[in-house]
Parts: structure tokens; sequence; C-alpha cells
């Protein structure tokens, strides 16, 4: 009897090694496209704060970039954005953290198994249809009792909250589910009630997760474009903490309405106005990044061990 | 048979000493044949009775008709092969099939002169009269302290010195001197029996009647089991035991009364442990105690 043949194949060697390089380089591309954003935005910023000086960027109140006197303070945007991100998170935080133990403690298996794809395919809706909805239906409908503008950062923000619902909702509950059922029983043994298993063992259990939501939803509300666009309005203006609630009831601009409004101008050529752009995109990514950091470092933190 | 053939059989404690038949006392565990069924069964009064009590699973029969009246401060241990039923008894003692969405009940479960399926019975307030321990130790992800704390907070109980409570349910415990200096670390940093015999004390606690424990050994090692088994023995003092386990010594030696579960859910003996493990009625009691079967 012959040996079995176990030598090399060629073609089996070479196909192997194809495939491998291939993935790499799809693994590869994600990367390099990062790399490239943010060197193409820091190197456009560099031009720009090569005119302006840093200093009046970050500290700036006045944002005006296309009209005599031009000033480009980033003050405003930066606080237009914190009112969105403030107002959605009143939005989203409670009621996408309430939905959450719903859906992992109350529903029953059926209910849950209808309820939690109906949830997501609020996260699938094109924002620009939530920016119209806030545009044609919440603000008049908040206008009927509340003096708002027809741009205000009340209904925008609502919207972006409603938005990121979901994404509050469906990470907290993956984090709640994951808490061990024996967990829950020690609790019900013990004579708990739902209410008490859910808050007492249930949620600090998945505090990690859920903090994790919370981070990863207000960047997504930070980084909104459409809806604040369409619906907030594009009236750069500073906090001013003495009256909070007119600040909503108006209209306001964040960093990304004021990157659309000069990304679509009729800005002409390679001006201040055209490179504070890239400047408030920066920022916009450092904020974002330290976010994410931030996240990581709690989320680590606060990991519960449950075996 | 003798004592000694059945300790040939499996059994959690003995098979990591490599003695096929333990000389007593060795591991500190009573002699299985010299058990001290008798010296509390004076007193004897029944605290929990099923009548005709059957579980379901949706379609399923998970327990049959099963009548059994349980004395109060004694160790009653259920044991029976794999899904005869018998944690679904325990189970259905403080209604923890409640949270099972498929389940249903029949029949009745008396504690304490009640029926705990009766429409006015909120199995919350029921289970702080009935603490349970379970096979894998569960401590909450919290310190010491509030895990045995816990249950006094939730039911209200954390009044006076809450403190105290702890300290004197970790001593019955028997878990006090090995963790005093720690009480505020976490406690999964705990071993495994003491993890375990950490919930006992937050089941003790709020000070029940009843202590359910189901197969609260299984995921122990022998020196762990053999802690247990003796804290068992001095709970059956204040109250009343009720213990699941697949380890039929471990039911020899710690219970003084025995009720054996068989295939389909059915309660097919229950009697005296030593009447159990010496002269069972049934022959399918005896076939299942010496290994012929299960």
């Amino acid at each position: 009897m012959s040996q079995p043949d176990f030598s090399h194949d060629g073609i089996r060697t070479a196909r192997g090694k194809a495939f491998r390089y291939l993935f790499m380089l799809c693994a590869l591309l994600s990367i390099l496209t990062t790399v490239a954003i943010i060197l193409t935005l820091l190197v456009d910023a560099v031009d720009f704060f090569a005119e302006i000086s840093l200093v009046e960027f970050l500290t700036g109140t006045r944002w005006s970039p296309t009209n005599e006197p031009v000033a480009f303070g980033v003050l405003p945007l930066i606080s237009g954005t914190l009112v969105i991100t403030v107002g959605s998170a009143l939005v989203a935080l409670p009621i996408g953290l309430l939905t959450a133990i719903y859906l992992s403690e109350y529903a029953s298996e059926r209910r849950r198994a209808y309820l939690k794809p109906a949830l997501e395919v609020l996260a699938g809706v094109p924002t620009v249809v939530y920016g119209y909805f806030a545009l044609v239906y919440v603000t008049p409908a908040l206008d009927t009792f509340l003096p708002l503008s027809t741009f205000n950062a009340l209904s925008a923000s609502i919207m972006v909250g409603i938005m990121i619902i979901p994404m509050v909702s469906s990470i907290s509950e993956d984090a709640m589910s994951a808490v061990p059922d024996s967990l829950r029983q020690a609790s019900y043994g013990l004579g708990a009630t739902k209410f008490t298993v859910s808050t007492s063992v249930v949620v600090p259990a998945a505090v990690s997760g859920i903090f994790s939501s919370f981070i990863l939803a207000l960047s997504r509300a930070i980084g909104e474009t459409m809806i604040v666009a369409i619906a907030a309005g594009q009236t750069p203006r500073l906090v001013d903490v003495t009256d909070p609630a007119g600040l909503f009831l108006n209209s306001i601009q964040t960093m990304t309405a004021a990157m659309v409004q000069i990304g679509t101008g009729d800005i002409v050529g390679q001006g201040e106005a055209y490179k504070s752009l890239f400047a408030v995109g920066l920022t916009l990514f450092v904020i974002t990044f330290a976010m994410n950091l931030v996240s990581e470092l709690v989320a680590s933190r606060y990991r519960e061990e449950y075996r | 048979m003798t004592m000694s053939d059945e300790q040939l059989l499996s059994s959690d404690t003995e098979s990591s000493d490599d003695q096929p038949a333990p000389t007593p006392g060795t591991d500190g565990l009573t002699d299985s044949t010299d058990i001290d069924t008798g010296e509390r069964s004076a007193t004897e009064r029944t605290l929990l009775e099923a009548r005709d009590l059957s579980v379901y699973y949706g379609k399923e029969q998970a327990l049959d008709s099963v009548d059994i009246e349980i004395p109060e401060k004694q160790v009653t241990a259920v044991i029976g092969p794999s899904g005869c039923g018998k944690s679904t008894f325990l189970r259905s003692i403080n209604r923890m099939n409640d949270l099972v969405d498929a389940a249903h009940v029949d029949g009745e479960l008396v504690f304490d002169g009640k029926n705990v399926y009766d429409d006015d019975v909120d199995p919350v307030a029921l289970r702080r009269k009935i603490g349970m321990v379970f096979q894998k130790p569960n401590p909450f992800p919290k310190s010491i302290r509030d895990n045995v704390a816990y249950g006094l907070r939730v039911q209200g109980k954390d009044d006076g010195d809450v403190d105290e409570k702890v300290h004197t349910a970790l001593e019955r415990a028997a878990l006090l001197d090995e963790v005093e200096a720690q009480l505020d670390s976490s406690g999964l940093d705990l071993s495994g029996g003491q993890q375990q015999r950490l919930c006992i004390a937050r089941a003790i606690a709020p000070d029940p009647d009843v202590i359910l424990m189901d197969e609260p050994a299984s995921a122990l090692d022998p020196v762990a089991t053999s802690k247990i088994e003796d804290l068992i023995e001095e709970l059956a003092e204040e109250y009343t035991v009720v213990i699941v386990t697949h380890n039929m010594q471990q039911a020899a030696r710690i219970s003084d009364k025995t009720a054996v579960f068989l295939t389909g859910g059915e309660l097919v003996e229950f009697d005296d442990t030593d009447k159990i493990f010496e002269n069972p009625e049934h022959d399918r009691v005896e076939d299942y105690i010496t290994g012929k079967f299960g």
C-alpha cells in the first residue's frame, strides 16, 4: 500500500494567502480612511489657525464666518451643541433606560420579540425625516402653548432624543439581559418585588453597559446634523445661563449645522470661512473622541464581574 | 444492604480522599449510620403540607399529585434521579415557579395552615417567610455586608441595628470569623464554599421560618461541603430545612426525613431517613438507593 499524500498543494496554499491579504486589506481600509480623514482635518485646520489664533477661536463669543464683521469664536456653536445634547439626553436617557428595564425584566418573551425589533426600526428612520417631523409637526404642536420660534432648540432636541432612544434602550437591554438569572432568583427568593429586583440587582449589575449606551447615544446626539440643521435653525447663540428657557425656545446653531451652512453656502475659494469648516470639524472630533475615551475608562472601571 | 455499600456510591464528600469507605469522623462529619433522627422529632408538628400537588411546565407534567407532610424544625431531604421533579417541588413551596411563564400548579401547598396558592396570597410576602439557597452560590456583586443586609432592606427589616443583624447572620452561617475583617469587600472575592455560606447568611438574616436548599453543596469541594452539612444540622434547631440533593450519602448524613421522588414527578416514599435507607417499603426506592436505578 502506498503512503497517503500529505504534501503541499501549491494552488491551495496560494489561494489561502490571497484570501488572507484580501481580508486584511478590507480591515485596513477603514483604518486608513479614518487616518486620512483625521489628517485632512488637521492639515486644513492648521491652515486655518495660521490666520485665526487658536485662542481667538476657542474663546471668541461670536460666530460670523461670512457676514461682516467676520468673527470665528466657536463658543456659540459649542453651546448650541450642548443645548441639543442636554435636551436630547433629558428625553432619551430616562425613557431609554425605563424602556430597557421593561423589555428586559417586565415584558413577556412574546412581547419582547415584537417590541425590540420595532424599537430598532426607529433607529433606522433617516434623520432627515425626523428633522422635517420636528419642523412640521412638533414645533407647531408645542407652539400652541409655548412662545416658540419657527426654528428652535426644543423641538430639535426632543427629536434628537427620540432618535437616540433605541440606542440607549437596545444596548442597555443587552447589558441587563446578560445579568445572570441566578442573581434575580436570589433577590426574588428574599421576597423582593419585580421593581426591587430590577432596580437593586439588575440595573447595578448592568451599570457599565448602561453607561456605555448613554455615552454612545450622547456622542450620536453631538454629531447629529440633519435634525438640527432643519429644525434648530442657524443662529449662533451663546448659552445664557440666566435664561435657559429662552435658549430652548429660540433658534440656535450647532457645530454640525454651522459646518453644513459653510459647506453648502456660496463661499468661494479657500478663504477663512471655508477653512473654518475644518476647525469646527476638528473640534467636534476631539469632543466625541474624548467622550468615547471617558466611556471606555468608566465602563472598564465599573464593569461588574459576575459568574 | 449495609451502609458501607452506600458509601461506595458516588458522593461529593468522599470522592477526593481516595477512601472508598471512610471511617467515621475522619472528615468531621457525623457517621451516616448514626444520624440523629429522633432527637428533634419529639416536637413534631407539620409546617408544610402538599395536598395532591401537581406542577406542569406547558404540557409537561413535572410533579404528579404529591402528598407530603414536612415537620417543623427538622431537616427533610428530597432525593431522586435527575428530572424527577425534586427541584420543582422545592420551588413550588415558595412559588418560585411563578417566575416561569409556562408553569401551572394544581392542588394545595399548605404552609402553617394556609394554602399558598390561594388567590389572596402574595408570593412576595410568602418568600419573606421562606428563605432559599441555590445550587450555585449566587452572591450579589456587592459587599459582603450588603449581601447579608439585602434581605433585611428588601423586607423593611433594616430599622434597628443592621450591622448587628448582619454579624448574627454571618455567625450563624459559620462565616463570621473568616470575613469579619473584610465586610466591605465584594462577596465575589470569597471562595465557592464561603460564597455559599454567605448565601445561607443572606437567607437567614431576615429570620424566615423555612429554608429551602436546592443542592447547596453540589458545586463545592469536599471540605466546603462538610462545613455546609454541619451548618444545615445546626440550622434545623431554629428553622425548618428542606434540602434537595442528588447525593444520597448527604441525605443520609444530615436529614431526619427523606422523600424519594422517582421519574415523572411522583413521590414514591417519604419516611424517617433511617427507614428509607435501611428498609424502604418500595422495591423501586431500594433499587434507586442501592444504585440499581437512576
